[in-house]
């Protein structure tokens, strides 16, 4: 005969393991405040330095000339975006090792999955667009498809996610609406809340 | 507590068991690898595990091949679903009528 406290066990146990095979627990909350952190570094250059005008860039929506620094802007979009990407990648690794399971595993493939599906159809969109000369909705619509990324890949890890994206893809719908304050939406989506979360999230989980 | 042994099912009196159907009941399917790395267990009594579970028709199986390596996936059932479901009610029960 079981007494009460092997049942709780039991139930501890089995919570556990729903939790690990229909989850991807390995996200870190470290590598959301480094991301938040590269982001808004890469807005300050963007602003500061490289002088961004949101209204000449959103008037190529109506077919003006592109601005000169548009491969500026880009190669500092994707320098941030390898940077971010790859401390995620890093410390998920770690916290996966830490965890004493395989990175690589059915979970972490269909969290891939749903989260990539609409973060590379959003990239390649954005490339067309930036080909095109089009570049005025480029920063809203990195919001939007990296939100809705994330609500879809938030089902399959810690449920803040899903939360995140939605913020995401609010702030790239107001930027869309005002081009003005195009790249404070970004700065505040890809930069303070990841920060935010990430903090949340290290506090939550990993200690 | 009388109660609570008739809810319960036999099946489930083993944690291994119990684990198996909890990991099936929030994935669609899993495989033999996948379930023997969460639970930490051997290969056999895995396996004897997943015998008497499907012996109940709690769960099912599904045979295929992934290029030449045979993939044995394995799925919760209705009854399997309806069974874990009364078995964690029974619990909560229990749980609740001892505090």
């Amino acid at each position: 005969m079981k007494k009460e406290q092997d049942y709780l066990q039991d139930i501890s146990e089995m919570r556990s393991l729903m939790e690990r095979s229909s989850k991807f627990l390995s996200l870190s909350g470290l590598a959301g405040v480094l991301a938040g952190i590269y982001a808004l570094a890469g807005a300050y250059v963007a602003w500061q330095i490289l002088v961004f005008d949101p209204l000449a860039t959103y008037a190529t929506v109506e077919g003006a000339l592109i601005p000169a620094e548009l491969e500026s802007f880009v190669l500092l979009g994707v320098l941030v975006l390898v940077f971010a990407v790859g401390s995620a990648g890093i410390l998920s690794q770690k916290n996966s090792h830490k965890r004493k399971e395989k990175l690589w595993n059915p979970v972490t493939r269909r969290f891939l999955m749903h989260l990539l599906l609409p973060l590379v159809s959003g990239g390649i969109l954005v490339l067309i667009l930036i080909r095109q000369g089009s570049i005025g909705l480029v920063l809203p619509l990195t919001l939007i498809f990296y939100g809705l990324a994330l609500f879809s890949a938030g089902k399959f890890t810690f449920g803040e996610i899903t939360s995140l994206g939605a913020i995401q893809v609010a702030l790239g719908l107001l930027a869309a609406w005002n081009p003005t304050v195009g790249l404070l939406c970004w700065a505040i989506g890809f930069g303070l809340a990841h920060i935010v979360y990430g903090i949340f999230m290290h506090y939550r989980y990993e200690r | 507590m009388k109660s609570f042994l008739d809810k319960s099912h036999k099946a489930f009196e083993s944690r291994i068991r119990l684990g198996i159907m909890s990991m099936l009941a929030v994935n669609d399917t899993l495989d033999f690898n996948a379930l023997k790395a969460y639970l930490e267990v051997t290969d056999g009594n895995l396996a004897s595990h997943l015998k008497a579970l499907e012996k109940e028709a709690f769960i099912g199986v599904k045979k295929s091949f992934v290029g030449n390596k045979p993939n044995t996936r394995y799925f919760i059932t209705a009854d399997g679903k309806k069974a874990f479901e009364a078995h964690l009610e029974a619990l909560q029960e229990l749980i609740r009528s001892q505090k």
